[in-house]
């Protein structure tokens, strides 16, 4: 024992200083312990996406639509375009109400009534996306009397807004304060200002916003369930029932065929792989980590 | 005439620095024992040389002052002498400082048992803003082994009563401590400091968030507490250096960007007759 | 200019006059209209569902709440076991996964290095990216054979003779959803647990340092409890989103209107009934499966309110999204 342990002091006894450093190793054991269970899912997952998705990857599953069921082959060409037009729709929707928030919420939002719809724009994060779903199947597709790809964006759309309009105010208000000033100091109006000088400056991170916002609702199935329902066939039509790449995977994967979980297993590859490459696309991009709380 | 009269300060040198205590304990006990003794002490944050290669040896129950003008090292030194500096990601230090002979820096010695012995109190008071006064004062005897209450009580009241805080607050103890003063919360982490009864106190320009009346009654308990403890003071404030210390220390910012130790003395010898042109030049408030 | 003389009023050149532009009308009333349809949407939200769910809501009465019994052929339902199985699962979840992911954050934050730090925060970010539906294909195949192979005779074997877990470990159960969400929630907990523990004062860590504390007893006695309202804030907002997930719970809980009699057995969440049910559903049992989204939209907002409060109060109205 070296001189400075073997002095006196406050501490009672050698054994109580032994057991406060095994504690403390032991609890810096649990955190590596904890750090060990909330990294190795992550490589499970994408470990099994690969293995079992892989040899399910042809381009049939792209090109050909779904046989009928316990036929083996086909693929998935419905639900791909399915879901591009229901998730560009819904940005469609979408995107212009939740600038328009953000705007709304960093130019005039601070006072009482912005706390209020900030506040509520978190609520709208929290909704269930099933209860979205079945809102939009109430409103209008009860009403219509039939399922429509349409009514999927909008429950899709319900989604998006408050995540895009979060990220948009946080973009907005990052602007620096100069840059207003000098506008208004030319004589510029408040729209002016905003639409040609604060929007373009805070662009960037806007349409990171977006990206996130819509790798978030393309996996989505829950809404769509009750809303575009799903097909079989390929439409374009946005007033009829149109399948998506997250419900098809719910069919297969539930399913009895083996061939349909192979299927489940490629069109999750895909689906994942695409939202991986939008989030480092992201990263790289914009360089500073901005994260969605969902 | 005085030895310090006939050594002839400059005349534009503060009165304040001309009324020193003649006792002071460099001249009264010239052998006092070496507490601390700083050998080649050099410190780096990174690759960033902070201090370079100071040595010096401070005496049991004195009162020693680090000044000298803001960024030269005065901080990251003091750090040093409680291993505090590596606290902090990317610092390390290099050198020798021996506790009582055995040196802290030295492979196996664990840098939480020097912590206990050398203890110490930071610029901006830090009081737990979730714990009570007695709670915080208590901070630290929970993990010393302390548990019964009759004794923890029973510290936190002599802690209290020598860092001078005890006639205000006793009344009640269970008050958060955030809910004092800036002056009294310094107190507080005084107490707490004390509580787990250190050898060396060091204190970072302990006054420089207070205002003028906090900060004498700290001065005041300086003095007390140098009887029990050895106490280290970083000081930008000369005549605080002056009216507290028994030995001052002046460090200056070299060329190579880190703080070098240029002058050591008693404070009396300091203040009236500095041996280096540029320690009489900061003392005098020609720069700093 | 006018010309004032003392006494006389001043009068206001028409150039100089504040007057509210067309161009800033319009943009402040589109704005405007934005910010109302979010208010829309979730008021329009509670309304269509309390007016499609009011012939159930009359017909079950307020013993649907509590009421274990769900029988669409004989048209009476209970949302009570699908509470049961919902709090099962969310709680579990935020127990475990509060756990885990508090002590990831502590590591981030108080151990690692910049270079170790980054990356494994990002890696269990990446795990909230993945989609519900590929979690619960993933639960079935690997997590749920997994269970029904060696962790559920494990957890028998061990913890057998504890109420409620002795069972028969299968694919789909109570259990697979609780591991499930416990995933799924563990990167939302972690990343605000992260920021809240980061944001506790440099000063603070010191002060219990300076005293002689071993890295644990620093974080113990001055890190958590400074970040203690902000951390049960993380928790609660996974427990949010733990309740409201839909389909990883759907493919994995086996789907059983029965209570479930151990933590191995089918069972219900109130999402996942809907999910499952609705399709084939109609009359009363429809509307009462909407009865169901009510109280389930009711709870999640509840949740989330208390969630955001504990938050906001930390961070101080902030919202961390943002970091570097």
């Amino acid at each position: 024992m070296t001189a400075i342990q073997a002095s006196p002091g406050l501490q009672r006894s050698a054994g109580l200083y032994r057991r406060r450093k095994l504690v403390d190793r032991l609890m810096t054991g649990a955190m590596v312990v904890a750090v060990a269970l909330a990294v190795i899912p992550l490589f499970l997952i994408l470990f099994y996406l690969i293995k079992e998705g892989l040899p399910g990857l042809h381009w049939s599953l792209i090109t050909e639509e779904p046989n009928s069921p316990g036929r083996p082959g086909g693929g998935a060409h419905n639900s791909i375009i399915g879901s591009g037009i229901m998730v560009g729709l819904a940005l469609a929707i979408g995107v212009p109400v939740a600038v328009g928030c953000g705007v709304f919420l960093s130019e005039y939002g601070q006072n009482r009534v912005g706390t209020v719809v900030r506040f509520l724009i978190e609520v709208m994060a929290g909704i269930p996306s099933i209860t979205a779903g079945l809102f939009i199947y109430g409103l209008v597709v009860a009403r219509q009397g039939h399922f429509s790809a349409l009514a999927g964006s909008l429950a899709l759309a319900i989604l998006l807004i408050p995540i895009v309009a979060r990220i948009t105010e946080e973009m907005l208000l990052l602007v620096p304060r100069s840059l207003r000033e000098a506008s208004y100091a030319l004589g510029a109006p408040r729209w002016r200002t905003v639409l040609r000088i604060v929007l373009p400056t805070a662009l960037p991170g806007i349409i990171t916003g977006i990206m996130l916002g819509l790798s978030r609702i393309a996996g989505e199935a829950a809404p769509l369930l009750f809303t575009a329902l799903g097909n079989q066939f390929l439409t374009t039509d946005i007033t009829t029932p149109m399948d998506s790449i997250p419900r098809r995977i719910y069919i297969y994967a539930t399913g009895p065929y083996d061939y349909w979980h192979q299927q489940a297993w490629a069109l999750s590859l895909i689906l994942v792989g695409v939202i991986l490459a939008i989030s480092l696309g992201v990263r790289a991009l914009f360089g500073s980590r901005v994260t969605v709380r969902q | 005439m005085t030895e310090a009269q006939a050594s002839q300060p400059p005349r534009d040198m503060p009165q304040t620095v001309r009324a020193l205590r003649v006792n002071s304990q460099a001249e009264a006990l010239p052998g006092a024992p070496v507490k601390v003794r700083v050998e080649n002490l050099s410190a780096w944050y990174g690759p960033k040389l902070a201090v370079s290669d100071i040595s010096m040896d401070i005496r049991l129950n004195s009162v020693t002052a680090l000044i000298g003008p803001s960024g030269c090292g005065k901080s990251t030194y003091i750090r040093c002498i409680n291993r505090m500096h590596e606290f902090l990601p990317h610092a390390r230090a290099q050198g020798r400082v021996l506790l009582d002979g055995a040196d802290i820096y030295e492979s196996g010695v664990d840098a939480t048992r020097v912590r206990q012995r050398v203890g110490m109190v930071f610029q901006k008071p830090n009081p737990f803003p979730t714990m009570s006064i007695a709670e915080n004062v208590a901070a630290g005897l929970r993990f010393m082994g302390v548990r019964s209450r009759t004794e923890i009580s029973d510290r936190v009241e002599s802690a209290l009563k020598l860092a001078a805080l005890w006639d205000e607050v006793k009344d009640n103890l269970k008050r958060p401590g955030l809910a004092l003063s800036g002056g009294q919360q310094q107190r507080l982490c005084i107490a707490r400091a004390i509580a787990v009864e250190p050898e060396v106190i060091l204190m970072d320009e302990p006054c420089s968030a207070l205002d003028p009346v906090a900060t004498l009654k700290i001065e005041d308990l300086m003095r007390g507490l140098a009887e029990k403890y050895t106490i280290v003071i970083v000081t930008h404030n000369m005549q605080q250096a002056a009216r507290v210390s028994d030995y001052t220390a002046f460090l200056l910012m070299g060329e190579d960007g880190a703080g070098h130790l240029i002058e050591y003395r008693s404070t009396a010898e300091m203040f009236t007759a500095p041996q280096d042109q540029r320690t009489e030049d900061y003392i005098t408030g020609r720069f700093g | 200019m006018a010309v004032t003389t003392p006494g006389r009023p001043t009068r206001v050149p028409a150039s100089l006059k504040n007057r509210l532009k067309p161009g800033d009308w319009t943009f402040g009333v589109f704005t405007s209209m934005t910010a109302f349809v979010v208010v829309a949407v979730i008021a329009g939200m509670f309304f269509e569902l309390t007016h499609d769910s009011w012939p159930a809501v009359k017909a079950n009465g307020l013993s649907f709440l509590w009421d274990t019994n769900w029988d669409p052929t004989r048209q009476a339902f209970g949302v009570g076991s699908f509470i049961v199985g919902t709090l099962i699962t969310s709680v579990f979840a935020l127990v475990f996964a509060t756990l885990v992911a508090v002590l990831v954050a502590l590591f981030l934050v108080e151990i690692a290095p910049r270079f170790v730090s980054r990356p494994v925060s990002y890696v269990v970010e990446l795990l909230a990216a993945i989609p519900s539906v590929v979690y619960g294909l993933w639960g079935i195949f690997v997590m749920g054979v997994f269970i029904r192979d060696h962790l559920g005779h494990f957890i028998v074997s061990y913890f057998g003779w504890l109420p409620f877990m002795n069972g028969t470990p299968l694919i789909t159960g109570l259990f697979s959803a609780c591991l499930v969400l416990s995933i799924m929630i563990l990167p939302t907990v972690m990343a605000v647990s992260r920021d809240v523990i980061a944001a506790v004062p440099g000063s603070q860590r010191e002060g219990i340092a300076a005293l002689g504390a071993t890295r644990w007893e620093m974080i113990r006695i001055a890190v958590l409890p400074y970040a203690r309202s902000g951390i049960m804030g993380a928790a609660i907002l996974g427990l949010a989103r733990a309740v409201g997930e839909t389909l990883a719970v759907t493919l994995v809980i086996g789907n059983s209107v029965n209570l479930p009699s151990n933590i191995f057995a089918p069972a219900y969440t109130m999402a996942s009934v809907i999910a499952n049910q609705f399709p084939e559903s109609a009359g009363l049992h429809q509307a009462s499966l909407i009865e169901v989204a009510l109280v389930l939209l009711a709870i999640t907002f509840l949740i989330n309110v208390l969630a955001r409060l504990l938050v906001w109060k930390v961070t101080g109205g902030q919202r961390v999204t943002v970091q570097e």
